[in-house]
């Protein structure tokens, strides 16, 4: 199998995260390697940096790894996350300013097709673009 | 300066203990203008700072803040916790470098502060913990070396929460209420306010 960019889905809602890499895998199969977490240190509505960088380091591919997150939370976390990983895998990590749910199926079927990390992340960021 | 373990100790464990009685109140202010964690958040990440209290006051200082500083990074479970994760880590990275205390306050301070201006992107004025932290920052260095320099950076939190109650947020969860953020006190203002009277009051205390 060639290598694909991996995709995390990092919400503050652990069903949310669950039902988005639901949705991801109906559109990819296992082609993409797709990780998720959701939900604070103690279970409830929040993100946790340890779980991220499990995520991370479960989607990870040579070609580097797409972060899709939900709201201001999630995306400070997933950035100390991104910081906090061994240095050479650092820079193969990047958090997507895209909406969840479309910029994960958006950049997901795009890695599917070989993109590179640059590529997946612009097709989840046109979402975002005016 | 070297800081004796039993005082680090003691300030640690009073600051965090503070944050920790005043989880309450934080819930509520994030509740009026937030998501209502902040308290809940802020009380985990302090508790698991408490947990690590020998540990971290076996460090020296700086080493010591980094450990303060990850460990509320992987246990706050919000914004927050990388916000203040950032400030501790910088200003033990600013210590390991060519800081000194006390003579370097206002720098380390000052290096602290702009670490949580960039994890947040945020600036003073937008109605976040920056509001209370940039004012105190302002004191350490106009008030250097004074002997009232405790009681004016008390006085400065104080004030510098209250008037963070007319500001509308332009960042974090309140912002989403556009013009009904005016008129709370923004809670991570407060929590930066807590624990710099905390720190403020243990250090009063010393013998």
């Amino acid at each position: 199998m060639t290598d694909t960019v991996g995709i995390v889905i990092v919400s503050h809602s652990s069903d949310i995260a669950k039902g988005t890499a639901d949705m991801v895998r109906q559109m990819v199969g296992s082609e993409v390697k797709v990780a998720f977490c959701g939900g604070n240190p103690d279970g409830g509505l929040g993100t946790s940096v340890p779980l991220i960088i499990d995520a991370i380091n479960a989607a990870w591919s040579p070609k580097g790894v797409a972060v899709l997150v939900d709201l201001g939370g999630a995306e400070t976390n997933s950035e100390m996350a991104v910081e906090m990983l061994e240095s050479a895998r650092r820079d193969l990590v990047v958090v997507c300013n895209a909406p969840i749910v479309e910029g994960a199926v958006m950049a997901a079927t795009e890695a599917a097709g070989g993109s590179s990390l640059a590529q997946v992340k612009a097709v989840a960021e046109e979402l975002s673009a005016d | 300066m070297s800081v004796p373990s039993e005082t680090l100790k003691s300030l640690v464990k009073a600051a965090a203990e503070q944050v920790i009685a005043s989880a309450p109140e934080l819930t509520s202010l994030d509740q009026a203008i937030g998501d209502g964690d902040h308290g809940t958040n802020m009380k985990r990440g302090c508790e698991a700072v408490l947990g690590k209290l020998d540990a971290i006051s076996a460090q020296p200082l700086d080493e010591a803040l980094k450990m303060i500083g990850k460990t509320l990074v992987m246990t706050v479970g919000g914004a927050s916790g990388p916000l203040y994760g950032s400030f501790f880590l910088a200003a033990g990275e600013a210590l390991s470098h060519d800081k000194q205390l006390p003579d370097d306050l206002a720098d380390v301070f000052g290096s602290a502060v702009d670490a949580v201006s960039a994890r947040g992107r945020s600036h003073v004025g937008e109605k976040t913990m920056l509001d209370v932290l940039v004012p105190v920052l302002e004191t350490l260095k106009t008030a250097a070396g004074q002997p009232d320099l405790i009681a004016r950076v008390r006085t400065t939190a104080a004030e510098a929460v209250e008037r963070t109650v007319p500001m509308q947020a332009t960042k974090g969860r309140a912002s989403f209420l556009g013009a009904r953020s005016v008129g709370h006190v923004d809670p991570g203002a407060r929590s930066s306010c807590v624990l710099v009277q905390a720190v403020c009051a243990g250090l009063e205390a010393r013998p």
